[in-house]
C-alpha cells in the first residue's frame, strides 16, 4: 500500500544528513560541555556551531540564541520570563485568541499570578488585525505575543504591521515562530520583534530541542535555576546531539527553502483547489493566500474528523484534525471557534500538512481517496440524512 | 491511532445494522454536534422483541464501533431484556474503550433506550385511542 505521511505539522521526518550530524553526540563525542577537559571540547564546539548556524538561519546573532527542549518550553519561557522581567512595569499582556497552548496556558499562568491578559479577535481567516492589537495596548503593557503562523489553519501573520505598533510604544514583541522558521523566509530585524521561539521538529531536525532568540538588551527572566549553561538563562546539562541535529536542520533549510518553497506550494493549492470540486460541501479553512507553503486545511460538513482520519490511516495516508474527538480535552480546536466556525462544522476539520517527501502522485491518491472516504461516513451521518432531505430535497 | 481494542476497529471498519427504517416502531436520537457525537437509533418491534434495529452516527470512531455494537446486542432482543444494555456492558463487549471515550462516545445504550421508550409512549397513545 501506498504510504503518504502528510502530518508534517506534527512533525517533520529527521533528514539523514541531520541524523549523520547526530551521530558523534550519541558515540565518542559525549562529553559534558561544562566540563573543562578535551571531552568537553568537543560538545561544547558542537553547541556553538549549532548556535551559528541557528542564528544564520534567522538572521541573528550567536549569542542572541537560547537552547531549549521545544517549541513549547520557548513559548514558555518568553511569556513567562519576558513578563516576569518587568512585572515592576506593568501586568498587562496581549496575546491572540488562536495562540498555540503553550502560549495560551502560559498567559493562563500569568493571569493567575496576578498578571492582566488580553486576548485579540481573529477574522473568518484567522488573521489578526494590527488595530486590534493597537487598541489593547494600555498603559501598563508589558508584553505582546502573537504567532507568526498558526499551524492548524496555516495562516501567516502581519507580524511586520503588529511589530510597528510595539516598537513605538517600547513594548516587547514575542512571536511563535515555530510553524514558520525553517519552513518560509524569517529574519528577525525584518520582524521586527523583540523574541522569536522556534523548534527542531518542524523543519526536518530531531524532537525534544527548540530555541529562544530574544534581542540584545531584552531582559528576561530563566524559568529553570541551577547552572550557567546557556549564559545562565536556561540551567540544565545541554541536549547536545540533538542541538547538532538542530543546528544541521537550520543550515539544510537555509540552502533549501527557496527550492522546498517553490515545490510545496503547488502541491498544496492544488489539493486546495481540487478537493471542494471531488467533495461537495467541504469547506477551506486558514487563509486562502497568505498559508504556510505546504498547508491545506478543510472542513468537511456532516462528519467528524477522528473517523476520516482512521479511515484515510486505514489507507497509508496521515493527517491530523481539530475536531472535539480527536483532542484529549475533547474540546473542538479554539483556533477553528475563534475564526467563526461553528462546533458542528469544526467537528469536520481535517488538515493536511505536506512534506517535502511529498509528490504531486500522493496528492492524488488523496484526492482519489477522500470522495470514499467521505462518502462512506456521510451515508453513517444523520445530519447528512436531513441535510439531504431538507435541502437536496431527495430520499 | 487513538488506543482502540481490535473489536472497535472491527466494529468502526464494517459497520453492522447501518441505515434507517422506513417506517420505525421507535426512534431514538441522542447527543449533538457540539459535544462531537451524535446517534439515531431505529428500531422495528415485533411480539415484544426487536425484530429490526437501524442506526446512523456522526462521531468519532468510537462512536459508531459503540453504535454498531448496540445494534447487534439488541437485535432479536426482548424490550425489557434489551433495556439492560447499558454503556458499561458496551463497552466490555467491545474490549474496553479508551477513558476520554467512555461518556462522550458511549451514547449508544442511551439512544436505544430513547428508541424503546419512543416505541413505549406510542404504544399507550394508541391504546387510550
Amino acid at each position: 500500500m501506498r504510504k503518504v505521511y502528510m502530518d508534517n505539522a506534527a512533525t517533520t521526518p529527521l533528514l539523514p544528513e541531520v541524523r549523520e550530524a547526530m551521530m558523534p553526540y550519541l558515540g565518542d563525542i559525549f562529553g559534558n560541555p561544562s566540563s573543562l577537559h578535551d571531552w568537553g571540547d568537543g560538545a561544547r564546539e558542537a553547541i556553538g556551531a549549532a548556535r551559528e548556524q541557528v542564528a544564520a538561519l534567522i538572521g541573528a546573532s550567536a549569542d542572541e540564541i537560547i537552547f531549549t527542549g521545544s517549541g513549547t518550553e520557548s513559548n514558555n519561557f518568553a511569556v513567562k520570563g519576558l513578563a516576569l522581567a518587568r512585572q515592576n512595569k506593568g501586568k498587562h499582556a496581549v496575546i491572540s485568541a488562536i495562540e498555540h497552548f503553550s502560549v495560551l496556558h502560559s498567559a493562563r499562568t500569568l493571569e493567575k499570578w496576578g498578571f492582566e491578559v488580553s486576548e485579540v479577535p481573529v477574522d473568518k481567516h484567522g488573521v489578526v488585525d494590527p488595530d486590534d492589537v493597537a487598541r489593547q495596548l494600555r498603559k501598563d503593557t508589558i508584553l505582546v505575543s502573537i504567532m507568526h503562523a498558526n499551524g492548524e489553519a496555516g495562516t501567516i501573520e502581519p507580524i511586520q504591521k503588529i511589530a510597528r505598533i510595539t516598537r513605538e510604544r517600547k513594548i516587547p514583541f514575542h512571536t511563535d515562530a515555530v510553524a514558520t522558521v525553517g519552513t518560509i523566509p524569517v529574519n528577525v530585524a525584518e520582524l521586527g520583534v523583540d523574541a522569536l521561539s522556534l523548534a527542531g521538529n518542524q523543519f526536518y531536525g530531531p524532537k525534544g530541542v527548540g530555541a529562544l532568540w530574544t534581542k540584545k538588551g531584552v531582559r528576561i527572566m530563566p524559568l529553570l535555576d541551577g547552572g550557567i549553561q546557556e549564559d545562565g538563562r536556561r540551567a540544565g546539562t545541554e541536549n547536545v546531539p540533538a542541538i547538532a541535529g538542530l543546528g544541521k536542520a537550520a543550515e539544510l533549510a537555509k540552502t533549501h527553502m527557496t527550492d522546498r518553497m517553490k515545490r510545496l506550494a503547488p502541491l498544496r493549492d492544488h489539493l486546495l483547489k481540487e478537493l471542494p470540486k471531488r467533495v461537495e460541501r467541504v469547506v477551506v479553512t486558514g487563509h486562502p493566500q497568505h498559508r504556510l507553503p505546504g498547508h491545506a486545511s478543510f472542513c468537511v460538513e456532516f462528519i467528524e474528523g477522528e473517523s476520516m482520519l482512521m479511515l484515510l490511516n486505514s489507507k497509508g495516508i496521515a493527517v491530523s484534525s481539530g475536531s472535539a474527538c480527536t483532542s484529549r480535552a475533547l474540546k473542538a480546536s479554539h483556533v477553528l471557534i475563534a475564526m467563526g466556525l461553528s462546533h458542528e462544522i469544526a467537528q469536520g476539520s481535517i488538515l493536511f500538512t505536506l512534506g517535502i517527501d511529498n509528490t504531486k502522485e500522493d496528492v492524488d491518491y488523496v484526492l482519489e481517496m477522500m470522495p470514499p472516504i467521505v462518502d462512506r461516513l456521510r451515508q453513517m451521518s444523520p445530519l447528512y440524512a436531513k441535510f439531504s432531505k431538507t435541502v437536496k430535497g431527495g430520499k | 491511532m487513538p488506543v482502540y481494542s481490535e473489536k472497535v476497529m472491527d466494529h468502526f471498519t464494517n459497520p453492522r445494522n447501518v441505515g434507517e427504517i422506513e417506517n420505525p416502531d421507535g426512534v431514538g436520537e441522542v447527543g449533538n454536534p457540539v459535544c462531537g457525537d451524535m446517534m439515531t437509533f431505529y428500531i422495528k418491534v415485533k411480539d415484544n422483541r426487536l425484530e429490526d434495529v437501524k442506526f446512523k452516527t456522526f462521531g468519532c470512531g468510537a462512536a459508531i464501533a459503540v453504535s454498531s455494537m448496540v445494534s447487534e446486542m439488541a437485535k432479536g432482543k426482548t424490550l425489557e431484556e434489551a433495556m439492560k444494555i447499558t454503556p458499561r456492558s458496551v463497552a466490555d463487549e467491545l474490549e474496553g474503550l479508551p477513558k476520554q471515550k467512555f461518556h462522550c462516545s458511549n451514547l449508544g445504550a442511551q439512544a436505544l433506550n430513547k428508541a424503546i421508550e419512543d416505541y413505549l409512549s406510542k404504544k399507550k397513545g394508541e391504546a387510550k385511542k
